[in-house]
């Protein structure tokens, strides 16, 4: 990553939409909030500093633990976070951006949460939010063909959610 | 008895054609696993081409927050199976990122030439499946007859053939057998004049050539927009290699290798004075490109192997120490790529600080290759569909994972 300055600049330019940031970490990320996140990406696509013109990677990630004595003692309060690897071959540089979801659309259960899609700007994001959303459960709002990819289409949930069960059956054959 | 068509409209009737979808796989010899094509044709043209995936799903990243990291191992052996040293190492230097873990420089010497062994092993396979999709089959048998001497060695090294799991985070599970260096070194005295023979069979057989010259064309721009990487990015002229250019964890393996990245340059390929030249009708970025630069990377993996049985042999300290079963994990996140023989493979690991980790990713490399097929397989003649896809050397264990 190119340091501190990149960040400087996207902070100047996004203002709040750039919510958290931590570049002491292994890999430095900022977090940024879902409605700014295709403007965000389009600007480190473009940048002439940032030149990231290779998303490598889309990850769902739910943070919720079912048990509740663990729950208790858990440090975080139940939400879903979407991580975005980006890299650069010109820069040989590398970011991460971080989104911070509800687990539930308007904590409604079964209303997926809602981010904007990137596939616009990256054509690989296509098939990555196919497969988070087909294993996370997340909504990636403007996508152009969003359905599942790696589960069959008549599958029920989302199996990378930490509550998520087998189902007993599927097709007559024995889920569990 | 004879047939008058005296009415022209009967001849338009008998040579139109209508749209058809058809159905190539899952279980198509040419689709490399169990991939589905649903093809939408208008005779011999291929108008639409979908991807269907998930046929070997095995949800791999769930049983990953269920086992330790080190217990994970062996199901990164089953993605790729047909290199799986590699995607050991892609997982065992994910957990040393977020470890902090150190590895003695013997070590890393032992990891570049199990790797680059391989790659090579994998290449063939490449070679070989792919001459199989186009119709011939004796390169197929030739390349395995190869492969097999390289799966010999890994036998003898940790005792199995095709899930190895021997290399694991911390550094290897044993050192090399004595004598194993000896072996490998008189295997590639033996391996080496063989690629000749590999050039004859395809590279500048005409026939081959017409298969794939000027068919699927990748465009740099195109690649890099749908993620492409490895020998697909590279046929399409992109000079990258996450030996060369990825993160200091793993390029400090590789640290002191004289190794060439697989490339055209202006018109060159490094080296090609010794090869075929590139035949007139390949356009760059096609499938005879994206075969090319992986017959040129064994020879390449060849000199690396030569460069690290010297290194290996004068370094001091040990092999690495295998972490703990069950060792805590600190809190945070780490991700990792490293170049796989198929392209990058990457993997992410999200602690919460206890020992089995919360959340376990793994990017795959053919998963962004094969994403792109749609586009390389427009107009296309059915007959192509199968270059097409060959040449992007897939394997489904690791799209579905």
């Amino acid at each position: 990553m190119s340091g501190s300055n990149l960040i400087e600049r996207l902070k100047k330019k996004f203002g709040e939409k750039i919510t958290n940031t931590n570049l002491t970490a292994i890999d430095p990320w900022i977090e940024v909030a879902p409605d700014a996140l295709v403007d965000v990406c389009q600007h480190l696509k473009t940048d002439p500093d940032g030149k990231f013109e290779m998303l490598n990677c889309i990850t769902g990630i739910d943070w919720f633990e079912p048990d509740p004595k663990k729950a208790a003692k858990a440090g975080f309060e139940p939400h879903t976070e979407v991580v975005y690897h980006l890299s650069s071959i010109t820069k040989k540089h590398s970011l991460v951006i971080k989104v911070q979801l509800p687990r539930w659309k308007n904590d409604q259960p079964g209303h997926l949460p809602e981010v904007p899609t990137v596939s616009g700007i990256w054509s690989t994001a296509n098939w990555h939010e196919r497969e988070v959303f087909d294993l996370n459960g997340i909504n990636f709002v403007g996508h152009p063909d969003l359905r599942r990819i790696l589960c069959p289409e008549d599958w029920v949930g989302y199996g990378l959610r930490r509550d998520y069960e087998m189902p007993l059956e599927y097709h007559g054959m024995r889920g569990r | 008895m004879s047939t008058y068509l005296d009415d022209p409209r009967v001849v338009e009737f008998d040579v139109r054609t209508d749209e058809m979808l058809v159905n190539m796989g899952p279980q198509h010899p040419s689709t490399h696993g169990v991939l589905r094509l649903v093809l939408r044709t208008d005779g011999e043209i291929v108008s639409q081409t979908e991807p269907h995936l998930g046929y070997l799903h095995r949800c791999a990243e769930k049983i990953g927050e269920n086992l330790t990291p080190r217990q994970w191992i062996p199901y990164t052996d089953r993605m790729d199976y047909l290199a799986a040293m590699n995607m050991n190492l892609g997982w065992s230097l994910c957990v040393e990122k977020l470890l902090g873990y150190q590895l003695p420089e013997k070590a890393r010497h032992l990891r570049v030439i199990i790797c680059e062994m391989g790659r090579i092993a994998s290449h063939l396979v490449g070679m070989g499946a792919y001459g199989l999709d186009l119709g011939t089959f004796s390169p197929f048998l030739y390349a395995f007859r190869e492969r097999e001497k390289i799966l010999d060695l890994f036998e003898e090294a940790c005792g199995a053939r095709l899930t190895y799991s021997y290399l694991t985070p911390g550094g290897v599970t044993a050192d090399l057998p004595r004598g194993w260096i000896q072996k490998c070194e008189d295997f590639l005295t033996q391996f080496e004049p063989i690629i000749q023979e590999y050039h004859a069979l395809l590279t500048t057989n005409s026939i081959f050539v017409k298969r794939t010259a000027n068919i699927g064309i990748l465009s740099p721009e195109m690649a890099i927009d749908y993620g492409c990487t490895g020998p697909v990015l590279r046929g399409s002229g992109i000079d990258y290699d996450l030996r060369r250019d990825g993160e200091e964890r793993y390029t400090e393996m590789y640290d002191g290798y004289a190794f060439e990245v697989i490339v055209q340059k202006n018109g060159h390929y490094p080296k090609d004075h010794d090869y075929p030249a590139v035949p007139k009708e390949a356009v760059l970025g096609d499938c005879w490109h994206r075969f090319y630069v992986r017959m040129l990377e064994v020879v390449q993996s060849i000199d690396i192997v030569r460069q690290a049985f010297v290194k290996y042999s004068q370094s001091t300290g040990d092999w690495g120490t295998p972490i703990k079963l069950a060792t805590k994990l600190p809190k945070g996140d780490a991700y990792l790529e490293t170049e796989a023989p198929r392209g990058q493979m990457g993997f992410y690991i999200v602690s919460d600080g206890s020992t089995i980790p919360w959340r376990v990713r793994a990017r795959s490399s053919c998963f962004c290759n094969l994403s792109v097929t749609h586009e390389l397989c427009k107009g296309c003649l059915i007959a192509d569909v199968p270059a097409i896809v060959g040449s992007l050397d897939i394997v489904m264990g690791e799209i579905d994972r």
